[in-house]
Order: structure tokens, then C-alpha cells, then sequence
């Protein structure tokens, strides 16, 4: 398995993926410049947080025509994995390879913190080794992450397992209190109908490091890895 | 009598615009390569109840002044128009 | 020469330079200066760049350390050897006066300033930390201030992506008009990777890359400029915008190009601009430049001479590289969509020849322009001000001793100046960067990995200018042990300090006695903790005609270092039934701590008791007992007391605690003195023998407190209030008095 976390101008959390998948999980990685159009055979595409063409006008719309996503459609298109965290997320909703808007958060601010996850069902590849009822603590980092979509498309993503992540408390309840941005039905993270395009707001890659009393997020990337391998 | 006041907020032309220069760069991506300089602001549009036009031309400048606009980096402009 | 124009002693004026300065300047270019010039000088020559009325006090700082690789004012920031071929850039700068116009701006920029400080270095910027001052929090003036400021820094770090992972807030009266904006960057190089502030090697080639050039900044220079006409005036942008997203680029960029090898010489532009760079890098490389002022980028049309060498536009840099990498550089800035223009060249002149489209515009010479060159030096009178006598005369006996001690811990812990500072903490991306460790453990002072070592730098910003204000001399010397004591309480060892000098008038006597009093404090505490200054910042004029001067606050960054991760000490207690210790003397004294001036109102008292050697006693102690692995938690004791230490410890892990006082003190003072040199230390019970005789054979002062408990704080027997109440009321302080 290879993966690949594409670099945009703005991206700064590529460098922490890039350890985190290299170091801690010892897998084969590269990063991919968004000016490239090659993606090096990569299996799996991480497109990473950060602040991507500064995210003016709104977040992703312009790294969403950086040469390198043309190549990013046609894998997905074929069935390869794309994954996009924080930033990556907002650019892969703005591509529309994912369904959905990342809006601002309901308290109009950046807000950096620790939070509560619960994974929704084992059938995805992110989720796949996820304990359903553990409350995952990763941390977000976003000023625009709360997940709005129209009622069908909502309807839709409940109905075909789209839903990969919700925010809860530490016991794991999701409750309007524990809905860390105001995203509608406490949406952190979604794929899309194939399951091959995922995007989540919080870093799984803040959280997998010893060194930092807390490796909750390892577990998202050892699914991946341990599905893939089986 | 009801007035539509439509305002438009932009930055001071002398002032840098961090983002007209990074959506430059995405229009170049896109191909379009012509644009020699984008500058991006808010439109604006407010529905006002005032007794006559100068009313609600006083109204609006008030609201530009104090809250629309940042006069220090920030210029605007706005059409009055019955509702 | 292009500008003709006849200068008088008035233009100089009101370029801000004296008479002796214009006469001083006709004899450096044995003629009259026409206008560039003297607007080169009045900014070269101004306390910001030149540091006339500072630096002869500043040089009695010590600046020696075997591990400084350089010099405090020789490059943009200091330089610390840290260690297996690595070392530390780090420095502390103040935006006070733009944050003043226009908060949100203003700090932005201070952030982006202070950043090109240290990747000018060839440093990767690793950790932010900010020191800010406010007014009154009920005014909606500070309201607007500190929600400006906070989104200001948080904008342009977390887009530039180093993570913000620590800081100080205070608020007072004093700084109503003056907020106090001090952001401080560090980065890690890999030593004979650095970059210098230089420039030599004839017909080398000078670019500037980056943003391109605007009005910004011009102000002074602009309204003396004789043919200004009303249209310019309104060419001038009264506030400069910083761009996060060309810094980040900026920052790649240059590292990338440093990586290569062929650069000769690299400094930021931040005030004074182009003039600064190209003065400062030749007087240093003891060469000249010719500077084709046409070819620089501009963002405005038509601007003059001055105008570009003046300007002040963020996120450029000037870079000498080696003659024939003219096509290297140009396509690493290609490829980073950022400007790059050749200006000029290396000459062996020594002197600065500006031309505007083959014309020349100003023709003087680098060294006469810049500190330790021609650049006027001052001394200043200085006087004792009133009030530092009436201040000593507070008699601790003319406090009523029958207290409410319930409604004291009360009102503490909702004290903006001691509260939570969440609501601006997490508008800050603390953990991008993955190395801040402190996310989920917390510390005194903020340790932050150095990745892929097992070293980490443990970083501080301290200053309570309240006792810098009661007695200027002890107040900084506190400032400076505060911030030792905070990096010893995590695990690091102290190694050098960078400063950021904020002060009023210094034509001011009285004014100018503060500041000498806090050199001499700094000097004799950074000389007991081995920590030299590296560099840093003054910023006079923070005052208003109104409120008089803001409290001295000559605000300490200190750099520690933590070589082995198991070092690392927390602040929160641990478990229940763990032993509670204070380590160090308690003390009859209540002088300017949070208790007398903020529930008392009396705002007349001295510095708390402070003593250096018992202070660096203390600290060895408590560095002693971390490596010997006897202690839970150490968290040293400051604003509030010691009661709002062990509140703070308790919070942190939802626990509480039960403490005994002791009847030789007054409960206030006990309580809530400020007293300095005292930490909080939990010990688990089985550690109990072999840590107090550690203490006892060392001769530190300690005494046993009480124990760690499950929910509650317990004071002699007598309830206070349960750990969720506290931190219910201690968290959500700010956010109640900021979102109304």
C-alpha cells in the first residue's frame, strides 16, 4: 500500500500526516505537489489540513483546480481511496467528491480543542477496526467544520451509511451539547455513496503520537491498513 | 415607505487584498490567465422603512459608517431605491 | 541626482530627527541632505531601528554563554546551540502601537514580523507564544481590542501553520488606550544551515521576493514630503494587511533557497524596509550596493523614491545571493508563486547609490546609518519618580486581618487577570506541528518536541508589570526568576532569554528611571540563572496624554531545554491521597497581589518579597527532585497565591485537595500572598521519606500541606467550594465578560 499526501500551497498539516504514516504506522508515503499531475502509483490520497491558497473566498474552492486534483477525480472515479482531513475535506466537498458544505463554525470562531468521536457502523474502510462504542478523543482545528447538507441528500447519507464519524461526548453521547461546531445531526465525517472518498473534520494525525498522551487516531489508520492488507 | 438600499463594501484600493491575490492565482489555474488584478468586498442589501429617500440615504450611510464598512481599510458605496 | 530638493532644519523636524542630528547628517555627506535622504535617516536613526536612547544600558546585559552562536543585535534573532548539531532561533517583538488602530491588523502583522525574524535565520519556526496587555475588560473599548488581537494572531498563525502553544494575559486600567501586543517565535536550524544578515562579494546580485511594495507604513515621511499633494495623501493605506498565505509561502521558499547553499546574505523587511535591509546587511558585510529602485514590484503606481525605501508592505525579504544562481533562485520563487526581482548589485563602495530609472535619487553611506555605526547614541536623565516612595511605605499591619477567605478564593479565580484564558487559547491552532505536548499534560511553562530528537525546547513569556510598576529593579528581576521557575517546574533547564521592552516616553525622567531600574533587575537575575539576553525589542511611547505611561513591562521569553523526555513534569495532581508540599518560605506579605489591589482596591504597595539566591535555591531544589523522579506535579505559586495554585493543580484533573494553614502567618497572606520563590509540588506517599530528606539535606525551606483529595478544596477543616463549581466559574470567566 502506498499512499500519497498531496502538498497545496497553504497545506501545513502535510508534514504531520506524512510522519504520522511514515513513523508510527511505517508505511510507504510520498508527498505529491499540487502542480504535478503525476500521483507516483499511490493507492491511497490524502489530501491534507491546513489553509490551502489561504482559504479565501471560501475554504478549498481554489485548491479544488490545482492541476493535481484532475488526476485525484480520475482515481477516485476508478475506485482508488481519496481522503481528505480538515482542509483536504472542505476541498474534496468544494470538488464535489463528497457530499455536503463545510459552513462556518456556529460560534463564528477558529476553534482548536480536543473532542469526542464515535465511528457510526464497521462498514467502511476508515472504520472498519473502530470499537462502536468507544468515544475517540482527536482533536479539531477549523473555523469552518460545521457540516450542512439539504434534508434529502441527509436522508440519503443515513440511508446508505455515508455517515462515518459523529461528535459525542466522552461517554459517547451525541447530544446538541457535544456538537463541537454546530454540524447538522453532529456530522464530523462522511464518504461518498462508494465508499472510496472519505472526509473528516477532525486531525486523526494530532492524536497518534505517545509523546502526546493520546493515540486515539491511530486506530483510524490501523483500519486502514489492516483492511487493506486482509 | 419602504427602500431597498443595495451597498457594496470594498477594500481601499491602496490597501493589499490578500484574497483578490490568491483567487488570481486560482483563475490562472483554471486558465484564465487574462486577469490583471481581481479585488474582492461584500454586496450588501438592506430593506429600510424611512419616511423619504433622503431618510433612508441618511440610514444607510449611518449603518456603512458605524458597522457595514471598516472605514479605515474599507470603502463604500450603495443605490437607494424604493422597495 | 533626481531629487533636487533643498532640506531645512524644519523638514527634519518634522521627520522626527533633533538639530543635532541634521547638523550631523550634513557633515556624514558633506552636503545638504535633499529629502530621501533625510527620510533615510529619520527612519535609520529612529529608537526603532537604532535603539539610540536604549542601548547603553542594554549593553550592560550579559549576552555570553558558552551555547550563543550569536550575538544579541548582530542577526535577526538569537541563536542558541542546542545540542547534536542543532540550534535555536528564537525572539520576542512588540506590534503595540499598529494593534492600537486597528487590533486585528495589527497583531496579524506582529505575528508575520516576528516570524520572518526567525526563517531569515534559516530557522523552521516550531512554537508561537504571545504576551498581551488590555484595559479594563468592562470597557467596550478593551472588548473590541482584545477580540481584534485574539483573531488577529489566531488568522495569521494558524494559517501559517506553527502552532500558537502558550502566552500571558493581564489586564489594568493602565493600558485602556496602549493594549500591549509582544509575540514571540522559535525555530529550529540545523547549525552551519543558518542564514546572516549580510551582504558582500562585488557584482553579487540583490533580489527582493515576496510581496509587492504599497504606501504602507510612510506616514511621517509622507506628511513632511513637501510635494505631497492631497490625492497621495489619500494613497496612503492607514493600516497594513498581513497575508498568512504568502507568509507560508515566503517561508518555504526561503528555507529552500537557504538549503542551497548560494546564499550570501538574507534579512526580512519589516520596519524601515528596504532601506533597513540594504544598509544593515552592507554595513555588516563592510560593502556597498547600487539599488535600481524602477525594478522593485510595487502594488501602487507612481510611488517616489522615499516612498519605496521607506515602505514597510509585510511578507518580503531582501536576499544576496552568489553571482550565476540568479536562475536558481528565480525558479524556487516560480514555483512558489511568489515575486522575485533582481534590484541591484554588490558594489565595493560601502555606500548606498539608489536610483530611480538610471537617475540617482540618494547616494549615503550603510555604516553611518545603523547602530554601532554613525547612529546617534543618547544618554538619558533619569529620575526618581514620587510614587515609588509612597509605594514603600505600605504597611501590611494597616490591613484588617478578620477576612472573608471563602469570598477572597471566590473572587479570585473569577479575576480576568488569574481565569481561564480558554475562550482565547482555542481561537489558537495549539497543536499543528504535532510536537506541543502540553495538549493533554499540562505544564508551567510550554514544552514542545523537537521532532524527530527526543529533546524538547520548553518556552515561556513572563511579566507581571504591577511589580515592575511598584519597584522597577525587583519587578524584572521577578519577571526574569518567574520565568526560570516555570521552566524548571516542567522539567527544562533555563538557557537564555530574549526581551521585549515596552515602556512610555523616554524623554520622560521619571519614565526612563522605570527602564533603567528593569535592566538592572534583568542583568543581576540573568546573571544568577546563566540565562544571556539574545536580542528582543523596545517599544517606547506606549503612554496617552490621559492615563499617563502603561506599567513598565519589560515582558521576559526565555528559552529552556529538556534533553530527556522522561524530565518532563505536569502541573496537575495526580491521584487521590497524594501528599501536598510547598517548597519554599511562606512569607507575611500581600504587596501587590491580586488580593490587595484587585479585592482591597489599594493599588499602593511594593514589589512581593523576593530574594535571588534564595529563589535560585529553590529552583535547583525542585530541578533536583524532577530528575530523581520523586515528585507527581510541581506548579510554581504566582498571581493569587497560594491558593490559586492548588485550585489550578486540582482543576486540571478534577480532583481537589485538603490543607492545613499554618497559625505563624496571617491567613491572607498564607493564603493569598504573592510571596516569590514558593512551588507546589504532590508527591506520591511512598516518596514521602526520601523526598523530605532530599529537602533537608539540600537546606530548602519546605513544609507538608495537606493531601490530595477526591472532589473538594479543603482549607483547615473548612469546605471553599468542589472542584466543578470552581472550574465551572474559573472557565467560563472571559467568555461571560466577552459574548454578552
Amino acid at each position: 500500500m502506498k499512499f500519497g499526501v498531496i502538498v497545496f500551497p497553504g497545506s501545513n498539516c502535510d508534514e504531520d500526516l506524512y510522519y504520522v504514516l511514515k513513523h508510527h504506522m511505517q508505511q510507504e508515503v510520498v508527498k505529491l505537489w499540487h502542480k504535478d499531475r503525476d500521483l507516483q502509483n499511490c493507492d491511497f490520497i490524502f489530501l491534507p489540513g491546513g489553509f490551502s491558497y489561504g482559504d479565501y473566498l471560501r475554504s478549498g474552492a481554489i485548491a479544488r483546480f490545482s492541476p493535481i486534483m484532475e488526476n485525484v477525480f480520475n482515481h477516485a472515479e476508478k475506485g482508488g481511496f481519496v481522503m481528505g482531513i480538515c482542509n483536504g475535506f472542505q476541498i474534496l466537498t468544494e470538488a464535489h467528491l463528497l457530499p455536503g458544505a463545510l459552513l462556518h463554525n456556529d460560534n463564528r470562531k477558529f476553534i482548536c480543542k480536543n473532542v469526542f468521536l464515535k465511528a457510526e457502523h464497521n462498514h467502511s474502510l476508515i472504520t472498519s477496526k473502530l470499537d462502536l462504542q468507544k468515544a475517540y478523543q482527536i482533536p479539531i482545528a477549523h473555523g469552518e467544520g460545521r457540516f450542512y447538507a439539504d434534508n434529502n441528500t441527509l436522508q440519503e447519507l443515513n440511508a446508505n451509511g455515508q455517515i462515518l464519524f459523529r461528535y459525542c461526548d466522552a461517554q459517547g453521547n451525541v447530544s446538541e451539547a457535544s456538537n463541537a461546531n454546530g454540524s447538522l445531526q453532529n456530522i464530523a465525517g462522511v464518504c461518498n455513496k462508494s465508499k472510496n472518498v472519505f472526509g473528516m473534520m477532525p486531525h486523526p494525525e494530532r492524536a497518534a503520537d505517545t509523546l502526546l498522551s493520546n493515540t486515539d487516531g491511530r486506530a483510524l489508520f490501523q483500519s486502514i491498513i489492516e483492511m487493506v492488507e486482509a | 415607505m419602504k427602500f431597498i438600499a443595495e451597498i457594496e463594501v470594498m477594500p481601499k484600493k491602496e490597501i493589499l487584498d490578500p484574497q483578490g491575490k490568491a483567487v488570481k492565482l486560482g483563475l490562472a489555474n483554471l486558465g484564465i490567465n487574462e486577469v490583471v488584478d481581481v479585488r474582492i468586498g461584500r454586496h450588501i442589501t438592506l430593506t429600510i422603512e424611512a419616511v423619504n429617500e433622503s431618510e433612508a440615504k441618511a440610514q444607510t450611510a449611518k449603518a456603512c459608517e458605524k458597522l457595514l464598512a471598516n472605514l479605515i481599510m474599507e470603502s463604500f458605496q450603495f443605490k437607494i431605491s424604493a422597495a | 541626482m533626481i531629487d533636487n530638493t533643498i532640506t531645512t532644519l524644519e523638514t527634519a523636524k518634522k521627520l522626527g530627527l533633533l538639530e543635532e542630528e541634521f547638523e550631523k547628517i550634513k557633515i556624514i555627506l558633506g552636503r545638504i541632505p535633499n529629502f530621501t535622504e533625510l527620510s533615510i535617516f529619520s527612519v535609520m536613526w529612529s529608537e526603532h531601528c537604532s535603539y539610540k536612547n536604549s542601548i547603553t544600558w542594554l549593553k550592560k546585559l550579559p549576552k555570553d554563554s558558552p551555547r550563543m552562536l550569536a550575538k544579541a543585535g548582530e542577526e535577526n534573532a538569537g541563536l542558541v546551540d542546542i545540542g547534536d548539531g542543532l540550534a535555536c532561533s528564537f525572539k520576542i517583538e512588540s506590534h503595540n502601537h499598529p494593534s492600537a488602530l486597528e487590533p486585528y491588523q495589527g497583531a496579524a502583522t506582529g505575528v508575520g514580523g516576528i516570524n520572518r525574524d526567525i526563517f531569515t535565520m534559516g530557522a523552521r519556526p516550531i512554537a508561537l507564544l504571545n504576551s498581551l496587555r488590555f484595559g479594563n475588560l468592562k470597557l467596550d473599548k478593551t472588548k473590541w481590542l482584545i477580540k481584534g488581537v485574539v483573531k488577529g494572531i489566531g488568522d495569521y498563525g494558524n494559517a501559517f501553520g506553527i502552532p500558537t502553544v502558550g502566552g500571558e494575559v493581564y489586564f489594568d486600567d493602565c493600558y485602556n488606550v496602549n493594549p500591549l501586543v509582544n509575540a514571540f517565535s522559535a525555530g529550529i536550524v540545523a547549525i552551519g544551515k543558518t542564514a546572516s544578515a549580510t551582504s558582500y562579494g562585488v557584482g553579487n546580485p540583490v533580489f527582493i521576493v515576496g510581496s509587492a511594495t504599497g504606501k504602507d507604513g510612510i506616514h511621517g515621511a509622507a506628511f513632511a514630503s513637501k510635494d505631497i499633494s492631497e490625492d497621495s495623501v489619500n494613497d496612503l493605506p492607514a493600516v497594513q494587511v498581513g497575508d498568512p498565505f504568502q507568509e507560508k509561502l515566503l517561508l518555504e521558499a526561503t528555507l529552500e533557497i537557504i538549503g542551497k547553499g548560494s546564499v550570501i546574505g538574507i534579512q526580512d523587511m519589516g520596519a524601515a524596509g528596504i532601506i533597513c535591509s540594504t544598509s544593515e546587511m552592507s554595513a555588516k558585510g563592510e560593502h556597498g550596493m547600487d539599488i535600481w529602485l524602477d525594478k522593485v514590484p510595487t502594488r501602487q503606481a507612481n510611488m517616489k523614491p522615499f516612498e519605496i525605501l521607506l515602505s514597510e508592505s509585510q511578507e518580503r525579504m531582501l536576499i544576496v545571493v552568489e553571482k550565476g544562481k540568479e536562475k536558481e533562485i528565480q525558479a524556487i520563487f516560480d514555483k512558489w508563486d511568489l515575486n522575485c526581482a533582481q534590484i541591484g548589485v554588490v558594489t565595493d563602495t560601502k555606500r548606498l547609490h539608489f536610483y530611480m530609472n538610471n537617475e540617482l535619487a540618494a547616494d549615503v553611506p550603510a555604516i553611518d546609518l545603523v547602530l554601532g555605526g554613525g547612529a546617534p547614541v543618547y544618554q538619558r536623565e533619569y529620575t526618581e519618580p514620587a510614587y515609588y516612595k509612597e509605594f514603600k511605605k505600605f504597611d501590611l499591619n494597616s490591613i484588617d486581618t478578620t477576612q472573608d477567605y471563602k469570598a477572597i478564593a471566590s473572587f479570585l479565580l473569577k479575576q480576568p487577570n488569574i481565569a481561564s484564558k480558554r475562550w482565547i487559547y482555542e481561537q489558537y491552532d495549539s497543536m499543528v506541528g504535532t510536537a506541543n505536548t502540553n495538549t493533554n499534560s499540562p505544564s508551567d511553562a510550554s514544552i514542545v518536541n523537537v521532532k524527530g530528537t527526543d529533546k524538547s525546547i520548553v518556552i515561556t513569556v513572563d511579566c507581571n508589570s504591577r511589580y515592575v510598576n511598584a519597584d522597577p529593579e525587583e519587578g524584572c528581576a521577578i519577571a526574569v526568576a518567574e520565568a526560570a521557575r516555570n521552566i524548571v517546574c516542567s522539567g527544562g533547564e533555563p538557557v537564555a532569554i530574549t526581551n521585549c521592552l515596552n515602556f512610555g516616553n523616554p524623554y520622560n525622567p521619571e519614565v526612563y528611571w522605570q527602564f533603567v531600574g528593569a535592566i538592572k533587575g534583568m542583568k543581576k537575575a540573568c546573571e544568577k540563572f546563566s540565562t544571556p539576553v539574545t536580542g528582543g525589542n523596545v517599544s517606547f511611547y506606549n503612554q496617552s496624554s490621559y492615563e499617563g505611561p502603561v506599567f513598565p513591562t519589560p515582558t521576559i521569553g526565555m528559552l529552556g531545554l529538556m534533553d530527556d523526555p522522561t524530565n518532563r513534569m505536569t502541573m496537575n495532581f495526580k491521584k487521590e491521597g497524594d501528599l501536598i508540599y510547598l517548597i519554599g518560605e511562606s512569607k507575611n506579605d500581600i504587596s501587590s497581589s491580586e488580593y490587595l489591589y484587585g479585592y482591597l482596591g489599594i493599588k499602593a504597595s511594593t514589589s512581593p518579597f523576593f530574594d535571588l539566591d534564595k529563589e535560585f535555591d529553590v529552583q535547583n531544589t525542585v530541578a533536583e527532585i524532577i530528575k530523581k523522579k520523586l515528585i507527581a506535579s510541581a506548579h510554581d505559586i504566582s498571581e493569587g497565591g497560594l491558593f490559586v495554585t492548588l485550585a489550578e493543580s486540582a482543576m486540571a484533573s478534577k480532583l481537589g485537595f485538603e490543607i492545613t494553614t499554618d497559625k505563624n502567618f496571617r491567613k491572607d497572606a498564607y493564603l493569598f500572598g504573592e510571596a516569590q520563590s514558593r512551588v507546589v509540588v504532590s508527591i506520591s506517599a511512598e516518596m514521602q521519606t526520601e523526598f523530605e530528606k532530599i529537602l533537608q539535606d539540600r537546606n530548602t525551606p519546605f513544609s507538608k500541606l495537606g493531601s490530595v483529595v477526591a472532589c473538594d478544596f479543603i482549607i483547615d477543616g473548612e469546605k471553599f467550594s468542589n472542584t466543578n463549581e470552581s472550574a465551572l466559574a474559573y472557565n467560563n470567566v472571559l467568555h461571560e465578560l466577552l459574548e454578552q
